[in-house]
């Protein structure tokens, strides 16, 4: 580890200011990036009530904790909060907000009171969510399906369509803000080849928000307008079509799985290099592999659509699509494996999230293959084998770099380190947890449980009994974290300006950073991951 | 990278996060094309679920379109593409540091504005009196019922999302004209007269997209 002299700074972007109004109207991207920090933990809590709740009701086959009307709200609104409300701001709103201009050497993003107001965006959008949920829940499932949300359904839609339509425009922002801040916003020297894979996956990530936010925005305005006005989209009474809803839905929210896991890829092509001290092995071919996924992304929506009434031949087309994205997948997971390989590997606590990512979105890719097979999609329709999948990605894949990022980047937030030891214990308490969680739903899913019951037959009872002790530990896992980072905060050791020996523009400023980033605009003029030398050499 | 000529570190509109004034209009302007591009993705979705609706059902949407004024439509359209000339020439003004024209300009560019959203309440107030409005009170002949809600449906949503954008364009446009009252723009700095200028344009050719697709259908010759 380098020796580099360990302090606090007098002047950070921390106490630049103190009050809730230095907070509350503050322009700089760190601070608004600790704001959504704040805001999306608090709705993955709330999220994560619900998913206790649902398998509390799993662990017996007789629907007898809640009822089916109860529960059908439980599930939409576990996938509602964590969907919009957790996972898409997860890595881009908070660790990006906060490293995108630093990694790149500029002073701020291009547009900061635009980034201010993306976060009150994001808090009305979340409002009216948390308003839907107090006034009695929605029960449409996260998707809106129609004609169900327009027509039938009794519950919330309204407040809860429009809470997922705000929030729309809060991602478009934080995008546009990205995209502008990469193209314009760089130090001397940071050409496009040493910008850091992270800074690569949060521009291909911006790409589908500005490109794909906008079609669900409308989508759900269509929704709420046919079900609030008596106008007519997807009315089949009129002529309309529900399918028309399914296409325009997918094709925003299949690359949202994008924006979920492309920062978390980022993430890990950051922890692989610093923590096995080596370029990251393929590095142009990891940076375009973001891209190809993003563009890939956009054209294997019907894929969710088997068997809504699609007809053969776009199943067909959409079948190979699908298939394809498996290959800038594979391209990252062999990278970094082969980046790993000779490499001086140091086991800290975000090199095993990025280890647990690599193994569990290897798992949720290759059964993402299984899904892409017209044949083998039918049968696993709506059953566990999705949600287990998807939860692989999701919380295997996202959560695991989210994890791994906030607490690679932690000394530098916060300019303390966090305990070691805990760390560790809780990494693989979330770990264990997880695939006890999930590895049953995929055996449930391929023996014909089907998803969004609360009841089931008795002979599924033990394997459900063991997702829901996952849980249970799964839960304790999120809950050491976040006690010991709050912890650390005041108690931790300082961290210096460099407590990783990486090589990252962020490492060459104090922890926490001033409030400018730099006391001058960096220079760049060393290869980006350049472990030849340590970061002071390249620095001097 | 950008030109020293350029340089201007004191300038009162340069903001903290900028080196130079070039470096900021250059982002400001990439910002507001990337805006637009999620614009077109917004209306996109409504052109596509146009688009099929039309194909499936071709002489409702024609018997429906006939029921739309295109009379008020065409003058509309012509309208909007002079306040399109207004303000290219208010940017040109801009340009040259002329205030005054500029704020002549702007003005005339928010009545043209201000009259195409007045024509176009006249007309929503006729499809309200007509019963042409989607819903249970929704009349049409018989034959075609149906489907028309889905054109009218259709015709509402767009244009409304249309006419709320000419509202945003009438707030962007008093704001400008501050602007330009207070002095702040000068022919080193006119950055913010030339992106709202790019919204004005990009709200007008949706409208250049609309009226045919709505207002034109079954209309060409035998």
């Amino acid at each position: 580890m380098p020796s580099s002299k360990v302090f606090m700074p007098p002047r950070h972007y921390l106490n630049d200011g103190y009050g809730i109004k230095s907070w509350l109207l503050t322009r700089d991207h760190k601070r608004i990036g600790l704001l959504y920090l704040a805001a999306i933990t608090l709705f993955f809590f709330v999220g994560g009530a619900f998913a206790v709740l649902i398998r509390l009701e799993l662990a017996t086959p007789a629907g007898d904790l809640v009822s089916d009307e109860t529960y059908n709200k439980l599930f939409t609104m576990h996938g509602v909060m964590m969907v919009f409300f957790f996972l898409i701001p997860s890595i881009p709103a908070t660790l990006g907000n906060f490293l995108v201009p630093i990694m790149i050497g500029a002073k701020d993003l291009a547009f900061p009171k635009l980034n201010l107001a993306s976060w009150y965006i994001y808090i009305i959008g979340g409002a009216f969510t948390l308003y839907a949920l107090v006034a009695g829940g929605v029960d449409t499932g996260w998707t809106f399906y129609t004609p169900f949300s327009t027509v039938s359904s009794t519950t919330n839609v309204i407040p809860t369509a429009l809470g997922v339509f705000i929030t729309g425009f809060s991602s478009i922002l934080t995008g546009l803000n990205f995209i502008v801040t990469i193209h314009r916003m760089r130090a001397p020297g940071m050409t496009w080849f040493r910008m850091p894979l992270f800074i690569w996956s949060m521009y291909a990530t911006s790409l589908i928000f500005v490109l794909g936010t906008p079609v669900i925005a409308i989508t759900i305005a269509l929704v709420a307008v046919e079900r609030l006005f008596h106008f007519g989209f997807f009315d089949p009474r009129l002529g309309g079509d529900p399918v028309l809803f399914q296409h325009l839905f997918w094709f925003y929210s299949h690359p949202a799985v994008y924006i979920m896991v492309l920062p978390s890829m980022g993430v890990v092509s950051e922890l692989v290099a610093a923590f096995c001290r080596k370029q990251v092995f393929g590095y142009s071919f990891v940076a375009f592999a973001s891209l190809a996924i993003a563009v890939l992304g956009f054209l294997v929506w019907g894929h969710h659509m088997f068997v809504a009434g699609q007809s053969v031949y776009s199943a067909l087309v959409f079948s190979i699509l699908s298939f394809l994205v498996a290959i800038p997948s594979a391209v990252k997971v062999f990278n970094w494996t082969a980046t790993m390989y000779r490499g001086s590997i140091s086991w800290q606590t975000p090199m095993l999230y990025a280890i647990g990512f690599i193994g569990l979105f290897t798992i949720g890719g290759l059964t993402g293959l299984f899904l892409a097979a017209v044949g083998l999609d039918v049968h696993v329709t709506d059953t566990y084998f999705i949600i287990a999948h998807f939860h692989y990605i999701m919380v295997g894949g996202t959560l695991m770099g989210y994890l791994g990022g906030l607490h690679y980047w932690w000394p530098k937030i916060s300019g303390r380190l966090y305990p070691e030891f805990l760390a560790k214990l809780s990494a693989g308490i979330i770990f264990l947890g997880f695939n006890l969680t999930f590895f049953p739903q995929f055996v449930l899913g391929y023996l014909g449980m089907p998803r969004r019951y609360h009841a089931y037959p008795p002979e599924f009872q033990v394997l459900n009994v063991l997702s829901s002790a996952g849980a249970s530990i799964l839960g304790v896992g999120y809950l050491i974290p976040m006690i010991y980072l709050m912890w650390s905060l005041r108690y931790g050791r300082l961290a210096g300006s460099n407590p990783w020996g990486a090589v990252g523009l962020e490492w060459t400023t104090t922890s926490p950073p001033p409030t400018e980033n730099f006391a001058e605009t960096p220079v760049v003029t060393w290869d980006v991951y350049d472990y030849s030398a340590p970061l002071e050499d390249h620095v001097a | 990278m950008l030109p020293d000529a350029v340089h201007h570190p004191h300038h009162p509109a340069l903001a903290h996060q900028f080196d130079s004034l070039a470096q900021q209009s250059e982002a400001a302007t990439l910002g507001m094309w990337v805006f637009l591009v999620t614009e077109v993705l917004f209306f996109g979705g409504l052109f596509c679920t146009y688009t099929i609706y039309r194909g499936w059902y071709p002489e409702a949407f024609a018997a429906a379109s006939h029921e739309l004024d295109v009379t008020l439509g065409a003058i509309n359209t012509a309208v909007l593409i002079t306040s399109s000339l207004t303000m290219a020439l208010a940017v040109h003004a801009a340009q040259l540091g002329q205030r005054k024209l500029l704020m002549i300009l702007l003005v005339l560019t928010m009545a043209l504005g201000a009259s195409f959203l007045g024509i176009k309440s006249v007309e929503y107030y006729q499809k309200f009196a007509e019963h042409h409005v989607p819903g249970p009170s929704f009349q049409f002949e018989k034959e075609y019922v149906r489907h028309a809600q889905i054109f009218f449906s259709l015709y509402f949503m767009m244009t409304g999302l249309h006419a709320l954008h000419m509202v945003i364009g009438l707030g962007i446009m008093l704001v400008m004209l501050g602007l330009a009252w207070r002095g702040t723009i000068t022919p080193e700095y006119y950055t913010p007269i030339e992106i709202s200028g790019l919204y004005w344009h990009f709200v007008d050719i949706v409208w250049i997209f609309l009226f045919p697709l709505l207002y034109l259908l079954g209309r060409h010759g035998p």
